[in-house]
């Protein structure tokens, strides 16, 4: 007899989102996107400094580290000597470059983003204890937050075969 | 490559079943191919699959925000058009290749 190997499809994705540069956020939506795209079901969750996506005050202005990031590069390939990044401005700068090189392959700011997930039928939901810390209410968060959410929350939600939790 | 019968015609399909050539398709075909996917197809759904077909022969490289801001319909229209999809589903239907973006 031939053993033979089985495959669940995934049903559902919870991602999960703890920093607020702009390579971590677009992680996340580019995954959570993905995912309602192909049908699958998806929970983005914020927390720490990832809150800030979610944040309106802070959405529209991530930033890319250009200080302690050994795969930051100069346009053409030569290393980007971190006391360069250092230099106030430049961190502003290349986040800038970055913005402008992801709207050319048509990938949206934060805010669409979240709208695409959400008209595709994903959630979206803030960390309760980060939010405490931050001082930040439902309030403070874009409207496509769904809720501020504790941990046992997320678990809770986190039940059925062919579901799986990314922490990116 | 593949072949498969859609509106009693012979068609070329890959191992997913989206056409190998553009120009077989008809409108029956994607009727037929919706049934499937349990989606009557309306006018609606040919105006998105006809937007489709447009932009893969002009050769732009396809994503729901393009097809989202093409005022046919929004996303989350072309979400509750084609449910579990709205790109790939789409695609499949008008006879394009499946599409290759992330976005």
């Amino acid at each position: 007899m031939t053993t033979q190997k089985e495959e669940y499809p995934l049903k559902k994705v919870l991602i999960i989102c703890a920093k607020g540069s702009i390579e971590d956020v677009y992680a996340a939506l580019i995954m959570a996107n993905g995912a309602v795209m192909e049908g699958i079901e998806a929970k983005l969750f914020f927390t720490f400094f990832g809150l800030d996506a979610i944040t309106k005050k802070q959405m529209n202005s991530l930033h890319t580290s250009t200080v302690g990031n050994p795969a930051m590069r100069m346009p053409g390939g030569l290393p980007f000597p971190t006391l360069l990044g250092a230099i106030p401005g430049v961190e502003a700068g290349v986040s800038a470059m970055m913005k402008s090189q992801m709207d050319k392959l048509d990938i949206p700011p934060v805010k669409e983003f979240l709208e695409m997930i959400v008209a595709g039928g994903g959630e979206i939901y803030g960390c309760k204890l980060a939010a405490d810390m931050f001082k930040l209410t439902k309030e403070d968060l874009t409207e496509e937050v769904t809720a501020i959410i504790t941990v046992g929350q997320l678990y809770e939600m986190s039940g059925g075969i062919g579901t799986q939790i990314i922490f990116t | 490559m593949a072949e498969t019968i859609l509106a009693g015609v012979t068609v070329k399909v890959n191992g997913e079943g989206y056409f190998e050539d553009l120009s077989q398709w008809t409108k029956e075909m994607a009727i037929e191919m919706a049934k499937e996917y349990s989606i009557e197809l309306t006018d609606k759904h040919f105006e998105v699959i006809d937007y489709l077909r447009q932009k893969q022969k002009a050769g732009e490289q396809l994503t729901i925000r393009k097809v989202g801001g093409s005022g046919i319909t929004d996303i989350k229209g072309l979400y509750t058009l084609f449910p579990g999809g709205p790109l790939k589903i789409s695609s499949k239907l008008a006879g394009i290749p499946k599409p290759v973006s992330c976005i």
